[in-house]
């Protein structure tokens, strides 16, 4: 394994990595392209790479390094994107990558990581050195609750439910998958609701058997992820229910807009990215489901109308 | 027609080199007939796909036949051996001059090459180390190309096989991206000293001439300020072209080799002409440059004591 940054060394903590194995630590300063091609140089003499520097650069700046270098190649590259989405804060927005996950699953062959915590970040970090092929790997700034209480023992198919409810469906990944469980927690207590929370860290490939159990359950849903709405989760599980089981599907994440200053609460704050956001949205899509769920209304009511 | 004849009428004698142990290396004269015999399959390559970029290849046709009929380490038995020496063609639009050359290796069958660009031929429009042997990093985007040689040098430091040397070969269009220049910072920072580039300065480019469009100037003297060992040579003298490509792989420092060279070389229709980069030649302008190339490479086996 040999380890890459782009001057974030201290941010990203692969300086961790650097001051034990400093032989095998490139730090190639302020160039992301170049440090991905690198990664994809290394890669083809045998060497596991990981690259790391912030979402904005490993995705938008080296777009087309990673996509001819690691993915086209298929190479076993892991490209370790640190300050995702909006709450990395002050920085604002020329840092506050939002697109990064939908870049990452239309690329052929990439394969997309969101861990919801620490310890889920770990295993995946751990896991990603046994699996084949490229991997984009998203984490986030600031420290979040834990989601799990210990290390998980695998990723498995990268889709997880945490709390089952026959009620609705919340799908989420990273940072808002500790929010989704309060915002389920809010829905049981305040309006008894039975919320079934869902932590999708494998977005691509997506393990779809598993979305459309928890949509079979429900029959309505909601996504949560701290990126645009289009593109990233809320339209990988909109695919696989348009095509396979439609139900009402809401999506909490950025509209058609960019990030801001503030603080990185402040921020989710204002962009809705919060428990109550997702309670918000939750008790719209359930105010459309008995709506579909009593179809079909228009063929008894077409055969009155002669 | 001539340019769609058949790969045997090519003299066989003497084209294909099977690296033995102590085998002679072969003379000036000898890779000045190679690049001749890999400048008329890529005109035949070109001529069949009806799609390319003809004159980027004959522009490194010396170059690319000084490198795998005596430069490089490298044995065709075993491609994928870790010792072998790594060519990277960053200007990977001149894919055909490299697949000419992995075909006469034996890499894979020549006839191959007449599949150059087609539905579900392993040669692609540019390099795809997923799909062809011999390839060992896929290019196409340009500026990509150093700093994949880089990495592939420091693994192979890492690896201490340090006899295995990286050379990479960049267009002037190369030297427009800014990445090269990232990666040239990064070779001088991380030291490595198993690593060339060699840049074909054709001073053609697909809008007009490099001076017309981005001049970039004294490409020598670039890589110097980046603390290279740099050198120009004509990258059609043969002799030049060997004696700095075998001189590099001594240095302790990357080395880069500006090379002056005309786009379209050994073809006089195409030789320095604007307008031909991209565009494959017409079944005329095939036909002019084989007869061109055959009789230059009739002359060269005649002096060579090879004629029959």
């Amino acid at each position: 394994m040999v380890a890459l940054d782009a001057d974030l060394a201290v941010s990203t903590q692969s300086i961790e990595f650097g001051r034990r194995f400093p032989e095998r630590f490139f730090n190639v300063g302020t160039a992301e392209a170049n440090m991905m091609s690198m990664a994809c140089g290394l890669a083809t003499t045998g060497k596991v790479p990981d690259a790391s520097t912030f979402a904005i650069f490993a995705t938008g700046r080296a777009y087309d390094q990673v996509r001819l270098g690691i993915a086209h190649n298929e190479l076993k590259v892991r490209v370790c994107a640190s300050h995702g989405g909006l709450s990395l804060g002050e920085d604002g927005a020329s840092h506050q990558m939002i697109e990064d996950i939908a870049l990452m699953r239309v690329m052929p062959k990439m394969q997309v990581v969101v861990p919801a915590d620490y310890n889920q970040a770990y295993r995946a970090v751990l896991e990603s050195y046994e699996r084949e092929g490229p991997i984009y790997l998203r984490f986030g700034r600031p420290a979040t609750p834990f989601v799990y209480a210990d290390v998980p023992q695998t990723l498995g198919s990268g889709v997880d439910v945490l709390r089952e409810g026959k009620d609705i469906s919340i799908f989420a990944c990273g940072h808002m998958v500790w929010r989704a469980l309060e915002a389920a927690e809010m829905l049981a207590r305040d309006q008894g609701v039975g919320a079934e929370v869902v932590n999708v860290a494998i977005i691509k490939p997506l393990d779809s058997e598993a979305v459309l159990s928890s949509l079979a359950r429900t029959g309505v849903a909601v996504t949560a992820e701290e990126h645009r709405k289009v593109g990233g989760l809320a339209d990988a599980i909109r695919e696989v229910a348009a095509e396979q089981y439609p139900v009402p599907l809401f999506a909490v994440g950025v509209g058609d807009r960019f990030g801001l200053s503030g603080t990185g609460e402040a921020v989710m704050e204002r962009f809705g990215l919060t428990a109550e956001g997702i309670a918000d949205t939750v008790r719209q899509a359930l105010a459309l489901k008995p709506v579909v769920r009593h179809a079909p209304p228009v063929l008894d009511n077409g055969a009155d109308e002669g | 027609m001539p340019h769609l004849a058949p790969v045997e009428n090519i003299p066989a004698q003497g084209l294909e080199r099977k690296p033995r142990a102590g085998a002679r290396k072969p003379t000036i004269v000898e890779l000045e007939r190679y690049a001749t015999v890999l400048r008329i399959d890529c005109v035949r390559m070109l001529a069949v796909a009806k799609s390319g970029h003809l004159d980027s290849s004959l522009s490194a046709a010396d170059i690319v036949a000084a490198l795998y009929y005596r430069v490089l380490r490298h044995d065709p038995q075993r491609p994928n051996w870790p010792g072998r020496d790594r060519f990277v063609l960053s200007k990977g639009h001149a894919a055909p001059i490299q697949y000419a050359a992995l075909a006469r290796h034996g890499y894979f069958p020549h006839e191959d090459l007449m599949g150059l660009r087609k539905l579900d031929a392993h040669l692609q429009g540019h390099p795809d180390m997923t799909r062809t042997t011999g390839v060992e990093v896929s290019t196409g985007s340009l500026g990509q190309g150093l700093s994949m040689s880089l990495g592939i040098a420091l693994g192979l430091r890492l690896d201490k096989i340090e006899e295995a040397h990286v050379f990479a070969l960049l267009s002037d269009g190369d030297c427009q991206e800014g990445q090269t220049w990232e990666a040239a910072m990064a070779a001088a920072h991380f030291g490595v000293s198993n690593l060339t580039a060699m840049v074909d300065y054709n001073h053609l480019q697909t809008d007009g001439t490099t001076e017309e469009v981005m001049d970039i100037r004294d490409v020598r003297k670039k890589f110097d300020a980046f603390e290279w060992e740099a050198v120009e040579i004509d990258g059609h003298d043969m002799a030049q072209v060997v004696e700095s490509l075998e001189w590099s792989r001594t240095r302790e420092q990357p080395v880069a080799i500006v090379c002056q060279t005309k786009k379209g070389r050994g073809v006089s229709i195409m030789e320095n002409q604007f307008g031909f980069h991209g565009k494959p030649p017409s079944p005329e302008q095939a036909e002019q440059a084989l007869t061109e190339l055959e009789s230059k490479l009739a002359e060269q086996t005649r002096q060579m004591g090879l004629s029959r």
